[in-house]
């Protein structure tokens, strides 16, 4: 039990580390280094020496590379090459807050809905209910999710005549509802958008459990099948399906950064934006780091979700 | 291997974990004929449609991409009249037009994205199904860390290295999505590498070449189509992210993504919202129809293959 719970999490670590190395030696890619950028036209050979000495990037890119996840590690980002004297530190903790509040009302909210729809779906396959269920999250799945939101904005502002077509105003001093009103469109944007594959992955989950042999037991036993459902199928179908709840969030992480730029309020994802649109490297190795390694811990907590509740799985041949 | 063992006691397993998503490989190859539900006739019509706008498109577009239809009215957002069977848009150009130009920019990007992908991710996984152990783990483990990364954030990261501009975008996502290709067709290769017909196959003396197009792929077939569809819709969501966040393909260039980004502002003060909905349907409509006729294909290959999209 426990050697593969350790090994697993070293390979999260490790994949880690692997996609630091990607994203630094990407971020490298870029013309020009810090220094120059820094200085910018009022460089001379000498200022430029000294600033590249100051900042270690007359050292060999490995040691570069160490030095920098170092100081990662430790929490000490470095400063914005574009909004002046700015460490990358104070950028993120002013931005911050309203990516985490979409992403984790999304969690709260939009799961456990989901999660409950498709179980009922899986209760009753082939139903009315089900057929309208799937058909919709087949809709929803593939379509992009400016796509979700335009509806949203449409049915929310145009046809309910509510609200606004961007979030304006400041979240200071908010209670959970007032955040969930205030937040109204990115989450209900998001929440389709995690809901439509959330639904099936659990259906497909559950329906997969209900085929097995114990099941078909329980059924011929004559146990109603909603108890069926619940008391046989539903425990065997936990792990499976926090599984691929993480999966999911994992999505909402990236799927948070177009819904950002749609619907007009700052936070990390149009932070990391406005990274590349400066060319700000500091800055987007720092959130591409933070948001590839919250995605590689979810898909983690969904690989050791599958593993603990799976006991064949345990056990590797 | 652990992977696909699972498939003969799936029974017994819940399966549904990253490592045990195969659930699309069959035991035997698909049988009977291929017929189209009506859900996916639907998607092979609106497929269809969309390819020829994006082949003949810009021919028959009334307008230039960047003409203005009516060059003395100058008010952006106006509302659908005759010459502009869609309205304007925020700078006054014909909507209908452009996401005539744009399907042609927005599918082309995307379908040379994903046959590129196609090309290294079946090259690498089917020749690291034959090829020894150390050279397979080595690829294997080089592309796990490639999907660790969330697509959108790696093509942020490329593009701030290198601009923007089509060749980057479809080198991009040809990069960005082989390695689930990799992963699919390793895992299909090694599956169909170890059944008793390819053993007789080869203790009958064929070789590689009948080996690879007369025993592999008519087996891999199916599976490889299907994903290919599925692909087609990531790779269509990609670009159409990117240029929606302003970082694909550039304006004054027409692009479904990008069209939706230049006229958001037309939710809040445009006469009307078909500035934004055009393109945004165009995508959607686009996707689903493929999706649509995925579901059919993967149903008929066996597996349900869109559970995993």
């Amino acid at each position: 039990m426990f050697p593969i719970l350790i090994k697993k999490i070293g390979a999260g670590l490790l994949t880690t580390l692997g996609v630091s190395i990607v994203i630094f030696v990407g971020t490298n890619l870029l013309p020009g280094d810090a220094a120059q950028i820094r200085l910018g036209q009022a460089s001379t050979e000498d200022s430029l020496r000294a600033l590249r000495e100051e900042l270690g990037l007359n050292l060999p890119l490995y040691q570069q590379y160490f030095r920098w996840l170092f100081n990662f590690v430790q929490g000490d980002f470095g400063t914005s090459l574009a909004s002046g004297n700015v460490t990358i530190a104070q950028l993120i903790s002013d931005r911050y807050e309203n990516t985490l509040i979409v992403s984790s009302l999304t969690a709260m909210i939009g799961v456990p809905i989901s999660v409950g729809l498709g179980i009922i779906a899986a209760m009753f396959p082939g139903t009315l209910y089900d057929r309208i269920l799937t058909l919709g999250s087949v809709t929803l799945v593939a379509a992009p999710e400016f796509f979700t939101a335009t509806l949203m904005v449409l049915f929310v502002v145009f046809f309910l005549g509510i609200g606004n077509a961007v979030v304006v105003g400041s979240i200071e001093d908010k209670n959970l509802v007032e955040l969930i009103t205030h937040f109204i469109l990115p989450i209900t944007t998001l929440c389709l958008v995690i809901a439509a594959q959330l639904i099936r992955m659990t259906r497909a989950a559950v329906l997969n459990v209900m085929s097995s042999p114990y099941i078909e037991m329980a059924i011929l036993k004559g146990i109603p099948r909603r108890r069926v459902v619940m008391r046989h199928a539903l425990l065997n179908a936990i792990g499976p399906i926090v599984n691929v709840v993480a999966i999911n969030l994992a999505y909402v992480v990236t799927g948070v950064i177009v819904i950002e730029v749609y619907f007009g309020y700052s936070g990390l994802a149009t932070l990391i934006v406005q990274g590349v649109q400066t060319r700000d490297y500091i800055l987007i190795q720092t959130l591409g780091m933070i948001f590839c390694a919250t995605y590689v811990i979810l898909m983690m907590i969904a690989d050791l979700s599958s593993i603990l509740s799976n006991p064949r799985l345990r056990h590797p041949k | 291997m652990s992977k696909l063992k699972k498939n003969e006691d799936e029974h017994y397993v819940a399966p549904f974990s990253a490592e045990v998503s195969f659930d699309e490989l069959q035991d035997a190859p698909p049988s009977g004929k291929f017929r189209l539900s009506f859900t996916g006739k639907i998607g092979v019509v609106v497929m269809v449609f969309w390819m020829f706008v994006a082949l003949f498109g810009q021919f028959l577009a009334p307008f230039e991409e960047n003409d203005l239809p009516f060059p003395d009215d100058y008010s952006e957002f106006q509302k659908p009249r005759p010459g502009a069977w869609l309205g304007t848009d925020v700078d006054d150009r014909d909507i209908l037009s452009r996401v005539m130009y744009g399907a042609g920019r927005t599918i082309g990007i995307s379908l040379a994205g994903v046959i590129i992908a196609y090309v290294i991710g079946v090259t690498l996984g089917i020749g690291s199904s034959i090829a020894g152990t150390r050279i397979d783990l080595a690829l294997t483990q080089f592309f796990n860390i490639m999907l660790a990364i969330p697509t959108i954030m790696f093509g942020l990261v490329v593009v701030a290295a290198l601009g923007s501009s089509i060749p980057v975008l479809i080198i991009t996502a040809g990069t960005i999505f082989s390695p689930v290709v990799f992963r699919l067709s390793r895992a299909l290769g090694m599956d169909i590498m170890v059944m008793d017909f390819v053993e007789a196959a080869k203790v009958r003396g064929e070789g590689y070449r009948w080996i690879i197009f007369k025993e592999i792929w008519p087996n891999a077939a199916m599976p490889l189509i299907s994903d290919f569809g599925l692909r087609f819709i990531y790779v269509i969501l990609f670009v159409s992210s990117l240029s929606f966040l302003g970082l694909g393909v550039q304006p004054p260039m027409a692009d479904w993504g990008s069209m939706v980004r230049e006229n958001l502002g037309a939710l809040q003060y445009g006469e009307s919202v078909i500035p934004i909905l055009a393109p945004a349907i165009a995508i959607a409509s686009l996707t689903v129809g493929i999706n649509l006729i995925v579901d059919d294909v993967s149903a008929h290959a066996g597996g349900k293959l869109s559970g995993r999209l």
